[in-house]
């Protein structure tokens, strides 16, 4: 079957899918799974964040990274949109700042996948637009 | 914003922060009368009188990380550029309805960009709340509608990426 066209279709995928999507399920806890939120309110939108977190998703799916993917709102560092936070289990959320379709990539295979810091960190203390 | 999709993202959004559980969504092209209307519909927490009021208002937003609100704003502008308009009605407890209308022919009308795209990935971010999407025009009647598609995954969660991948070519595949 080349194009999904309908639900009937869509029930034909699912029951290929099954197999592999319950043995991810078994594996894993939400808890213990990466969690990576894309701020996706009028500033990230506009900013680019839509193909920001499509390029996560796939790039996370491509190379087996089993990470929680969600929007999140505007955190306050609208000027420095697309942000991306980055929450590793038992590790202190990391805010990056100005991420493109190119640096999201990145973020994926040297940050998510390699532990390697990248530019565009904006620190905890750093002020919003409100203080 | 770019284009009509990211507009009716953005917009979808409101009715998510307003705790809504059914949003519905209607795009519909109207070659007869030239116009391209979005009407959104939550059963939200609706807005007083006095919100309603200051709603289109730049300057207002009930966010506290920044005092800026553009939302709906740009897509007032961007749909009065065309000839078109904006209307709101609220009430508290009971939902809001936004409904933009664009002149579809004005060369001023931004192009419609990944609807399919953008309404899927809203509605995978949202697992909990109901989307019901139609699209129409003089040849397509198409309803999403994320109830029918949970129950034709039996369980799968729709934030899978390969669910997004494919509801997004079922969305696409429907529209065109």
């Amino acid at each position: 079957m080349d194009k999904i066209r309908s639900l009937a279709d869509l029930k034909k995928k699912r029951e290929q899918l099954q197999s592999a999507l319950k043995l991810r399920e078994q594996g894993e806890n939400t808890e213990n799974l990466i969690q990576v939120r894309v701020a996706m309110a009028t500033c990230g939108i506009a900013a680019g964040a839509k193909q920001v977190m499509e390029v996560i998703i796939n790039e996370c799916n491509k190379r087996g990274i089993q990470a929680v993917v969600t929007q999140t709102g505007c955190m306050g560092y609208c000027y420095a949109e697309p942000t991306v936070e980055v929450t590793k289990p038992g590790e202190d959320p990391v805010v990056f700042g100005h991420i493109t379709p190119a640096k999201a990539e990145e973020l994926v295979t040297k940050y998510l996948l390699g532990n390697e810091m990248l530019d565009g960190v904006i620190p905890v203390n750093y002020g919003k637009v409100d203080q | 914003m770019k284009d009509i999709s990211l507009h009716i993202m953005d917009i979808l959004q409101n009715s998510t922060r307003a705790k809504a559980t059914v949003i519905e969504l209607l795009v519909e092209e109207d070659e007869q009368n030239d116009k391209l209307i979005l009407k959104f519909t939550d059963n939200g927490t609706g807005m007083s009188q006095e919100t309603l009021e200051k709603v289109l208002n730049p300057f207002f937003t009930t966010r506290t990380t920044r005092k800026v609100g553009l939302g709906l704003s740009l897509i007032k502008q961007n749909a009065e550029q065309t000839g078109g308009s904006l209307e709101i009605e609220s009430e508290l407890g009971k939902g809001t309805v936004v409904t933009v209308t664009f002149g579809l022919s004005s060369i001023d009308r931004p192009p419609m960009g990944d609807l399919a795209g953008t309404v899927v990935l809203t509605a995978s971010a949202y697992p909990d709340v109901r989307f019901i999407v139609n699209y129409k025009n003089s040849k397509v009647d198409y309803v999403f509608d994320t109830d029918e598609i949970n129950e034709a995954l039996d369980g799968i969660s729709i934030q899978e990426p390969e669910i997004i991948q494919y509801l997004t070519e079922m969305f696409r595949e429907n529209i065109s």
